[in-house]
């Protein structure tokens, strides 16, 4: 055996040495659990019955994680993992701010209320053929992307979800659902193929893939590399992501086809982690380049906005209806990222969370109306007050936060937006936006007066009966509502949150100190 | 020789974006092929190219002597043949199915999801 006869190397310049504090493995633990549980999940192919339930209890579990882990970010500031303990820039480093947590917190929210949902939704052939497999790995995905602080991995957990969320549309194979699964799949597809693209440009001209770093080096590159090119492609490549008019035509193509709770965890997670990989990009990563094209965001949110709003009025199905009202939803997220300011990007997330929230609990309510109703389609939906009175409430609730109205979560984001946009100046964009509140509410309170308040022509008898709505159903949708009913009367701490989030975003210096401890390399 | 494969890129791009933008399913299925191997060709040319140069650090330094190409746009590479790969093996059993069920691959033809004449909502009642 041939004897090294270098000296021994100095380790600590390329490895972490000390042990990971138990408090940072939260950092990881996200991913790690979902990935586990979607793994045992599958090896228990036969006991189809238990799935749910192991499900939920995982669920439950990841909605602790992420809360455990939001706090420790709060009370600690960012943290940072690095995987084989290489160290930054060339480990794969996992970190997480305020706004990772904040996302992953209530994805894991939305994920739960789904699960809980999907026991009554999901029958035994969905289970046998892996919905909740697909789930917990759709979690991963999502998890990852919310976590990771590394643009390759970023680009990696995009396409974990992106599969399992193929995996999940398809489920039942109804030629509605394989018509949509075409659209959403190709076009899902080539956006992600596009990050790669900008991914490649970006490693070519940086030679490094550490968020931080880019960060840190994207002043010095300012004159050289090309960085207006970077943010037009990722502009370009997450707006498809997130459905941003004009590459939105796949949402409305495909979100109403699955079944129903497929199609609420859709509308509150995938556009949102789009939205999210675009916040993170443009506004850490390459905050004056955002600035430069910050006219053309503006432009895309607020056309996001009108189309979809427009669209949604244009709609007679209930969930094409909804998947129209994420697009405008959207474009309120936009409108809020080409604003900038703590202002802009505060209302920017604080409307993304909100639009999950209460996304995910209209397309609950769809399902529960198409129960009680026996249609989703305006035209023969009626009687719902009738059958259902305290589901009629939920649902009036939810119209009126979806379209920004106080006493509901979504007052709070649009306050901010309009307030961020009439500072700069940009009075048109605050009038987009208000304009867009004002036609969702006609939206919604025409499909509230539609198929609530109008009494079913030919039933003398039925519509006088009450209806029961099974409790798995009522419970994560009253959750969901008394969620952004409480956002709403009382949003100072989830504000205050947000507010030191987007600082920390705009002023990302605790982000890059965490990855790089010893200053700058 | 970077030139050279920058060119050959921007071909692949170029019959990936034409064949993306037919109504025929099967053409946007090789154009999505087309297009995974040419962002791959793409990190790959981003990394240098250059020719019996070993990527290793001699004894008793600590930084490559001469220019050699980058590993690390060939390991990224790596992860998105597999990932490009299984979803071109999804998306063509896809199109398989929706040939199957719609019995189409015209595009404009697959309105199921959306139909062509559906209703307006009721203006009143």
């Amino acid at each position: 055996m041939a004897v090294s006869t270098s000296p021994p190397a100095d380790l600590s310049a390329a490895l972490v040495l000390e042990p990971v504090a138990a408090a940072d493995w939260l950092v990881i633990l996200p991913v790690a659990w979902c990935l586990a549980i979607g793994a045992l999940l599958v090896m228990l192919r036969r006991p189809i019955g238990l799935h749910p339930f192991i499900a939920v209890a995982g669920l439950a579990g990841l909605v602790a994680i992420d809360g455990l882990l939001l706090q420790h970010v709060i009370a600690n500031g960012p943290v940072t993992m690095v995987m084989g303990r290489w160290l930054p820039p060339f480990g794969i480093a996992f970190t997480v701010d305020l706004t990772g947590a904040l996302f992953a917190l209530t994805a894991a929210v939305v994920a739960l209320a789904g699960g809980v949902y999907s026991m009554a939704d999901v029958n035994d052939s969905g289970r046998r053929y892996g919905f909740y497999p697909f789930l917990m790995l759709l979690m991963a995905g999502v998890s990852g992307a919310f976590l990771t602080g590394d643009i390759f991995n970023l680009y990696v957990w995009f396409e974990v979800l992106l599969i399992s969320s193929f995996g999940l549309i398809v489920l039942g194979s109804e030629r509605e659902q394989i018509d949509g699964a075409v659209k959403y799949g190709f076009l899902n597809l080539v956006a992600t193929t596009l990050f790669l693209v900008t991914t490649g440009y970006l490693y070519a001209s940086f030679g490094t893939l550490n968020m931080a770093d880019i960060a840190q080096k994207a002043e010095g590159l300012r004159g050289t590399a090309p960085l207006m090119t970077l943010t037009a492609l990722f502009l370009l490549a997450f707006g498809m992501k997130a459905a941003a008019f004009p590459v939105n035509v796949w949402l409305p193509a495909s979100y109403h086809t699955p079944r129903v709770v497929v199609s609420a965890l859709f509308a509150g997670l995938l556009t949102k982690v789009g939205i999210y990989a675009l916040i993170r990009v443009t506004v850490m990563l390459l905050p004056v380049e955002r600035e430069e094209l910050s006219l053309v965001i503006a432009a895309v949110g607020a056309l996001t906005m009108l189309v979809g709003v427009f669209g949604a009025l244009a709609q007679s199905d209930f969930r094409r209806m909804l998947g129209y009202l994420v697009i405008s939803g959207i474009g309120s997220i936009l409108a809020g990222i080409a604003v900038g300011g703590p202002g802009g990007i505060g209302g920017a997330i604080f409307y993304a969370l909100h639009s999950m929230l209460v996304m995910t609990a209209l397309y609950f309510a769809s399902g529960v109306a198409a129960q009680l109703g026996g249609s989703f389609s305006l035209s023969s939906l009626a009687g719902l007050y009738r059958r259902h009175a305290g589901f009629a409430a939920i649902s009036l609730m939810l119209a009126f936060a979806v379209s920004g109205l106080p006493p509901f979560s979504g007052f709070w984001p649009k306050v901010m937006l309009v307030k961020a946009a009439l500072d700069i100046g940009a009075w048109w964009l605050a009038a987009a936006l208000l304009v867009t509140g004002f036609l969702t509410t006609i939206a919604t309170g025409r499909f509230f007066l539609l198929a609530y308040w109008r009494d079913k022509a030919d039933d003398g008898l039925a519509g006088t009966v009450k209806a029961r709505i099974p409790a798995a159903i009522l419970l994560p949708l009253v959750a969901l509502t008394l969620l952004t009913l409480t956002i709403g009367l009382y949003p100072e701490p989830l504000l205050a949150t947000i507010q030191d989030a987007a600082a920390g975003l705009s002023e990302p210096s605790a982000y890059l100190n965490s990855v790089f401890p010893g200053g700058v390399r | 020789m970077e030139a050279w494969f920058a060119l050959l890129v921007g071909i692949f791009f170029t019959v990936a974006i034409y064949l993306l933008l037919s109504k025929s399913i099967i053409r946007v299925l090789l154009g999505v092929a087309i297009l995974g191997n040419g962002v791959n060709l793409l990190i790959f040319t981003g990394g240098r190219l250059t020719r019996g140069v070993p990527p290793v650090i001699p004894e008793g330094a600590d930084a490559l002597a001469g220019p050699a190409a980058n590993a690390l746009p060939q390991a990224l590479i790596l992860t998105a043949i597999v990932i490009s790969f299984s979803f071109f093996a999804f998306l063509l059993v896809l199109a398989w199915r929706a040939y199957e069920e719609l019995s189409t691959d015209n595009t404009d033809e697959m309105r199921v999801a959306e139909p062509q004449d559906e209703p307006a909502p009721p203006l009143g009642y």
